[in-house]
């Protein structure tokens, strides 16, 4: 069921004025806060704005969450690096995935709440593994043995070694080649793609070029998936300004216009319950998103949809209508369609596979370089010489996902 | 041959709410928690049936047969020293839109079929009885 339809969805009164990034590698050795400064007064300065000009602040997921390297700072910490003085702040891990610190903003702004919303997300995961691999797992609670036991929801995963997202996503990927005749082969475009587009950013983990030999011969995480499937843990902030609309008329580049934000999740929150196991909450969010917008599919010039695993961004393909449930697989096979000059440039950075973790921001940060462009040899140019007008950009995978359609204004 | 599961099982805490489920397969029986109301088997388990918000709920036991939705064969070494094995997700012959995420023992992944009957088989590790799942068949 859908709320309410407003006259003009209120998300529209924002935009994103500026937009920052840090050194992005795989271990930087840099603390979060220090990598998160550096993207923030990029992108205050990229908005032509001083310090003293901010007046909101979110994040996503905020203080303490998550395993080590996952969190960045908190919203407090990097409130006072800056010497901030707020209207209005927000951080959470809970809501339309990572990008909720963005939507979060955007409300807070069309409500009048805060007039340039300052929203970054950091991660130093490839520092705080260092090179002994991923970190343990904590619980609590010994059993009779002693070891830690676990509640809440990961305690109906944990006991089967279904210990990680690519665990779950996997048997996503399994589900689709059931149903729909999902191939390897096939799902190796999205890796090659990113690769391909990765050697193009000067801030990408991995741009050494992969074939499609390479991709089948690598080694198995968890079938379907090979390492190639999985995404890149790194060290790197993205920043974002939020800002009114009314203040876009200010900028020496163009404004990114929000046009409308997907959020729901109709269905049941949880892996392995969530009804359609092929889609799950991506579903939801394109919908929602497409009923608050007079804009279609084929209006969009550029998507930069989630690769935390391979097997999300081909359900967001579908999900987001660019082509119809179940067809990913031929619409992506050999890479045509996907590539720069195809009916729609996916993961132009090279996504998070190849771009490295930045956790959906870099994906969000993407769409706004190809909307202003400004993305240099990478800059996808459609038909006719003309630039992108129109971003779909998608975060999140199985029973979390959230997704903006974003537009070029005037500048 | 695959393992049955991690080299390391990593338990459940029994809380109250959980406990039923999780010492079900003591007796060999695996019971989900029921809806007295309307019938609706609620999982994971819940202060309140979510069909029609009655709080007349108790557990029941169901035949313990199920079908393969999906699958994958681990092969990472999230917890070191496993042997491949392969996870699933099952659903439950009931009510088919229960789903546990659980281990197929006693086959080969190369014999696993997404649809495939299967039945439960508990492994018990300390004080809890883990829901694995073996082929409709199987001996």
């Amino acid at each position: 069921m859908s709320p309410t339809p407003v006259e003009e969805p209120l998300e529209r009164r924002a935009v994103i004025s500026g937009i920052g990034q840090s050194a992005v590698g795989r271990r930087l050795g840099r603390s979060d806060l220090d990598l998160t400064v550096e993207a923030a007064l990029a992108a205050i300065a990229d908005a032509g704005l001083s310090r003293d000009d901010i007046d909101g602040l979110s994040t996503y997921p905020g203080m303490g969450a998550g395993t080590p390297g996952f969190g960045g700072p908190s919203s407090p910490e990097v409130q006072d690096a800056l010497g901030l003085s707020l209207n209005w702040h927000d951080g959470g891990g809970e809501g339309p995935a990572q990008m909720r610190a963005v939507m979060a903003a955007a409300l807070a702004v069309a409500a009048g709440l805060a007039r340039h919303v300052l929203v970054y997300r950091t991660v130093t995961e490839g520092t705080a593994q260092g090179t002994g691999g991923r970190p343990g797992i904590g619980g609590s609670g010994g059993g009779r043995g002693g070891a830690p036991r676990f509640g809440s929801f990961m305690q109906w995963s944990l006991p089967f070694g279904a210990v990680s997202a690519a665990n779950w996503i996997a048997m996503v990927g399994q589900r689709r080649m059931h149903e729909f005749g999902l191939t390897r082969e096939q799902l190796g475009q999205i890796a090659l793609n990113g690769r391909r587009n990765a050697a193009l950013n000067p801030k990408a983990i991995y741009t050494d070029p992969l074939s499609l030999d390479d991709y089948l011969a690598a080694r198995i995480i968890t079938t379907p998936l090979c390492l190639f499937d999985c995404d890149a843990p790194c060290d790197g902030s993205t920043a974002v300004v939020v800002s009114h609309r009314d203040t876009a008329g200010d900028l020496d580049h163009p404004a990114v216009h929000i046009n409308a934000l997907g959020t729901a999740l109709r269905g049941r929150p949880s892996w392995d319950q969530f009804d359609d196991m092929t889609s799950m909450a991506a579903r939801d969010a394109a919908a929602s998103m497409w009923e608050r917008t007079e804009l279609t599919p084929a209006d969009v010039d550029t998507a930069q949809l989630y690769d935390g695993f391979s097997v999300l961004a081909i359900v967001w393909l579908e999900a987001l209508g660019f082509c119809a449930r179940g067809e990913s697989g031929p619409f992506i096979e050999g890479g045509g369609a996907i590539a720069r000059d195809g009916v729609l440039p996916l993961n132009t950075a090279g996504g998070q596979l190849s771009g490295g973790r930045l956790h959906g921001f870099g994906l969000i940060h993407e769409a706004c370089v190809q909307l202003r462009g400004e993305g240099g040899e990478r800059q996808v140019v459609r038909p006719a010489g003309r630039l992108p007008e129109v971003a779909a950009v998608a975060n999140g995978g199985g029973p979390i996902a959230g997704t903006m359609l974003l537009t070029r204004g005037v500048g | 041959m695959v393992a049955n599961g991690p080299k390391l099982r990593l338990l459940p805490r029994l809380d109250d709410n959980v406990a039923f489920y999780w010492t079900s397969g003591e007796d060999g029986v695996l019971r989900l928690l029921h809806c007295n109301a309307c019938g609706f088997f609620i999982h994971p388990p819940g202060p309140v049936c979510p069909r029609c918000l009655s709080r007349d709920l108790a557990p029941e036991a169901v035949s313990g047969r199920g079908h393969v939705e999906t699958f994958t064969v681990n092969h990472q070494q999230w917890i070191p020293g496993s042997d491949p094995y392969i996870i699933a997700w099952v659903s439950i012959d009931e009510q088919p839109d229960v789903r546990l995420t659980t281990n197929l023992v006693d086959i080969e992944p190369d014999d696993v079929r997404i649809g495939m009957p299967v039945r439960v088989v508990f492994e018990q590790a300390e004080d809890v009885w883990l829901p694995l799942f073996t082929p409709e068949g199987a001996s």
